[in-house]
């Protein structure tokens, strides 16, 4: 063989590794999907969906865990949007070069790398015990908005920084002062960015199941929350506690609800894409 | 609006949003607050040397001890297996994706492999156990329903696509002239891949191993499901093993009263996997920036 040929071969070979390599991944994906709906499909029904676990696996639904995730999920999204936004037009409106901005973005960046079981711990020491809120669902929700909180930030920032600086020039040449033109017009440009960023971050922290058991979220739920002060579990919870269980029933219960779940994710990355295709140009 | 007012509220807003943006270095000194307190009380009963380099961890049982040895190995051990799979795959992956696949391809394909990093753990978690580990049973019969094996290689799929985007952008990094100059010399594409582009990329590519591993050694669900609950000082793939991570759940779930020292352990074990972690974040921003001076 030619030293031509050779390379030739060489370079084919890394194409095809590079080829498979990329297919190992899209395989497992379809293995997964498959191996799931496979496992669960057959469990899904409207029974499912609106009963309380049980110790029965052919009785046990996913209400309680459904409203669960549903109270957490919305109280998270109200404590840590605004916080988030707010930091974010922050850091990227008035933060400049600034020695307090760039401490912030150093420690933001290193937070969305804390493990999220740690965020768990920090939600047990400040939120269960310190401030004695107890397994309820806003010291859940608390916790997840902390973790939720640098993801929103960033998103945030970027949906910031795309509004194009001439706009902002536009306006303080009309007079406006700094908040008048983020207010009136940044914000309102930025917003479907902005948006779509917090709905991935929300669906992120929707499978989160470490950090809610550290904070001590009950397994084992027979009602739905009635309030803030409620003890709650959540879907991915309810998951963990069937896929622990030795019988088989009861392992096409934790696959059913994995569905479930996976549902309500496309249906909000899906609704993200939407909003992102929608408004940007 | 009067001049004054409109300064009062231009001065206000700025001073909550400040306020806002400090929110976030609350939640740092929160952490490490909360983990300190905690195990400071836990070493005045435990001394630091017994903890970090003790080979029994039983702080559940009559006969307690408290050396943390085995739930490191295990954390290492699931790691590196991720690791094995995650970095090779994802390099390639990128190394495809930035220079050999057509626009079409990446435009359908990349969209597709963040969808593996947006599945939550705890379903890769029923993946493991209920798919992987019962295929892996059938060529390795040595295998336990619960190991490191099937959890390590499940979460390596999980952080492929962090390593793929991640080293993707830093091939992207490389200015063009590069692989211009090596065409120009003759050079196949696989040996300007090779020979310039990746030895060029290589601090972030770096960066995204790194940070890969900081992901693997704090990922909870996966391990918690798969790799058993048996702190065990061992590299075997084929037993089971328990994390860093795995035991903070496990005390999560019973009921172990607040202020005992089994109580502390999950503190002090959480704050030995804070601080590896925040080093090897550290240690992969360092790089990346590096890599954006670089060609900058």
């Amino acid at each position: 063989m030619t030293r031509r040929q050779r390379n030739h071969w060489l370079d084919l070979a890394l194409h095809g590794a590079g080829l498979g390599a990329t297919l190992l991944g899209l395989g497992v994906l379809a293995a997964l999907l498959f191996d799931i709906f496979s496992d669960g499909f057959g469990r899904i029904s409207w029974d499912f969906l609106t009963s309380f676990p049980s110790r029965r696996a052919e009785n046990a639904g996913i209400y309680a865990a459904l409203l669960g995730t549903l109270w957490v999920i919305t109280l998270t999204a109200m404590l840590a949007v605004p916080v988030g936004i707010g930091a974010a037009i922050y850091l990227e409106e008035y933060g400049g070069r600034g020695r307090w901005s760039r401490i912030v973005e150093i420690n933001i960046a290193n937070l969305a790398g804390v493990p999220s079981v740690i965020y768990g711990l920090l939600g047990l020491g400040l939120f269960v015990r310190t401030l004695a809120l107890g397994r309820s669902v806003i010291a859940g929700a608390a916790t997840l908005a902390l973790l939720a909180l640098p993801v929103v930030i960033l998103s945030s920032r970027e949906a910031l920084r795309a509004v194009s600086p001439a706009l902002r020039e536009a306006s303080y040449a009309l007079g406006a002062t700094k908040w008048q033109t983020i207010w009136h017009q940044v914000l309102p440009v930025a917003l479907p960015g902005i948006l779509t960023g917090m709905i991935l971050a929300l669906s992120r922290t929707m499978g989160e199941t470490a950090p809610l058991i550290t904070i001590g979220a009950l397994t084992y739920v027979p009602f739905a929350p009635d309030g803030i002060w409620s003890p709650f579990t959540v879907l991915p919870i309810q998951v963990f506690n069937w896929v622990s269980r030795p019988q088989e029933a009861f392992l096409a219960n934790a696959a059913a609800g994995i569905i479930v779940l996976l549902a309500l994710l496309l249906v909000m990355n899906g609704f993200a894409a939407w909003l992102r295709d929608r408004y940007q140009h | 609006m009067s001049r004054r007012r409109r300064d009062f509220v231009e001065r206000v807003v700025e001073w909550a949003l400040r306020a806002c943006a400090g929110v976030s270095i609350l939640v740092t000194l929160g952490i490490v607050s909360v983990l300190a307190v905690e195990t400071f009380q836990f070493f005045r009963e435990v001394s630091p040397s017994e903890f970090l380099f003790g080979t029994v961890w039983t702080p559940l049982f009559f006969q307690k001890s408290f050396g943390v040895l085995p739930l490191v190995a295990g954390t290492l051990l699931v790691s590196a297996i991720a690791m094995a799979v995650a970095v090779p795959a994802g390099l390639l992956t990128a190394v495809y994706l930035s220079e050999y696949a057509p626009a079409t391809v990446r435009r359908v394909v990349k969209p597709v492999l963040e969808v593996l990093a947006g599945v939550p753990t705890v379903v890769y978690g029923y993946f493991a156990l209920l798919f992987v580990t019962p295929l892996l049973q059938q060529v390795l019969p040595g295998l336990s329903g619960f190991n490191a094996l099937s959890p390590g290689l499940v979460m390596g799929i999980m952080i492929l696509p962090m390593v793929s985007s991640l080293s993707e952008d830093a091939l992207h990094g490389v200015p063009r002239g590069l692989r211009e100059a090596a065409y120009a010399l003759g050079a196949t594409k696989m040996q300007t891949t090779t020979r310039v582009v990746l030895p060029a990329a290589l601090s972030g590519i770096s960066a995204a191993g790194i940070l890969a591993a900081s992901r693997a050694i704090g990922e909870t669900m996966i391990v918690t499901i798969a790799a058993g609950q048996q702190p065990r000082l061992t590299a075997n793939p084929l037993v089971p093993v328990e994390t860093m991570t795995a035991y903070i759940v496990q005390v999560s779930l019973g009921d172990t009263p607040a202020g005992t020292l089994a109580y502390r352990t999950i503190f002090a074990v959480g704050m030995l996997l804070f601080v590896s972690t925040f080093m090897l974040n550290l240690a992969s921003n360092w790089l990346r920036e590096r890599f954006r001076e670089e060609y900058a």
